[in-house]
């Protein structure tokens, strides 16, 4: 477990550091995120413990953004004066993007035969 | 005066205590989440009813009923707030498992990315703009489908609020979340992979937290639609801004 942990940490230090140096647009966590990938491809495997500590962070990984969240109480006067705009925004844009995205990585799939047989439409 | 302090006294130092301590705001964050998931348990799983959403809300009555600010609530919840950079690095280990996947649907993938990623941009500039939105807040909105760290630096460099970015773009998420499953439904789009990587473009992290509470193929795809629209909105919004 130390050693997940650790390995976990050396990869998002590393992320970090690089982003800085080179002030590429990234976050350092996704950076470092290529760096574990390439430690596993290099193990063949995922270890025991890092498995775990995946299945605990991953399966409550919305518990995360609640601090980030609470933030929202710094805009009420904003929200409270745009709110029609911003709430207009916010909904038909993420509802048009989930739809697009989603029929456009659909179709191109189809369209190449990589539809797998398995999950009928 | 007597030897001991009376209770109200104590009471106060007390709350002072629990002010300066993280304990009080980490066990708080953790409460109003369990109270979140509890609820959407209840709710039978539904995805309407959000434990994010919920926990915010939550927490947001408690500042404000006890006065506190948020600078205060962040000193203790910055150790959950901290976990985001790890559970990051963290879908290494998902994309692992499914990288021959992965791979063979890298053509689906990039071009779903690309549509998806302007549509997010221009559409919500889009409607902000025609109902009257001020041009600050336009583009405070502009990169709310990627995720916190990138959109705040991207906000700010178009002279955007960054902390209002944060908002707007956990606010996304949580749309997202909500209506990604009856969506998707509705169009008749059964694949995880293209499921999980929509709701990864459009709603970044807890969109990729639904995905992974439905299906391990539609988080993995969640997660990299993440990574990938951080990268490819921080190149789009600078490139789109002169309309805004």
């Amino acid at each position: 477990m130390v050693h997940a942990i650790l390995a976990l940490l050396v990869c998002q230090l590393l992320g970090e550091v690089i982003v800085r140096a080179t002030g590429i647009p990234i976050p350092g966590p996704v950076l470092g995120t290529f760096f574990m990938l390439g430690a596993l491809a290099a193990l063949r495997e995922v270890p025991e413990a890092l498995n775990a500590v995946a299945g605990v962070l991953l399966s409550h990984l919305s518990l995360l953004f609640v601090p980030a969240g609470v933030g929202v109480m710094l805009h009420v006067a904003r929200i409270r004066t745009e709110w029609l705009p911003l709430l207009a925004a916010l909904f038909v844009s993420t509802a048009l993007t989930i739809a697009v995205t989603a029929l456009v990585f659909f179709w191109v799939m189809r369209r190449m035969g990589l539809h797998e047989p398995e999950q009928r439409s | 005066m007597n030897g001991m302090p009376d209770a109200t006294d104590n009471l106060d130092l007390l709350w002072v205590y629990l002010q300066q301590e993280p304990l009080l705001w980490l066990t708080a964050t953790l409460g109003a989440y369990a109270i979140g998931h509890s609820l959407h348990r209840a709710a039978g799983g539904s995805p309407l009813v959000n434990s994010v959403a919920v926990a915010i809300a939550v927490l947001v009555a408690l500042l404000v009923v006890t006065g506190t600010s948020y600078a205060t609530y962040f000193d203790g919840a910055q150790f959950v707030h901290f976990l985001l950079g790890p559970a990051t690095v963290l879908l290494a280990v998902p994309l692992y498992r499914n990288f021959n996947r992965v791979r063979r649907l890298l053509v689906p993938m990039l071009a779903a990315l690309f549509v998806g990623s302007i549509t997010a941009v221009v559409s919500a500039v889009a409607v902000a703009a025609a109902l009257g939105a001020s041009p600050e807040t336009l583009r405070s909105l502009a990169p709310k489908s990627a995720t916190t760290p990138i959109a705040m630096g991207i906000a700010e460099g178009i002279g955007g609020l960054a902390s209002l970015t944060a908002t707007l773009v956990i606010i996304t998420g949580i749309i997202g979340a909500m209506i990604v499953t009856p969506l998707l439904n509705l169009l008749r789009v059964t694949d995880w992979a293209a499921r999980g990587f929509a709701v990864g473009v459009a709603s970044h992290g807890i969109g990729a937290a639904r995905a992974f509470q439905v299906n391990q193929i539609a988080g993995t795809f969640a997660g990299i639609a993440m990574a990938l629209n951080a990268l490819l909105t921080a190149i789009l919004v600078p490139l789109l801004v002169g309309w805004i």
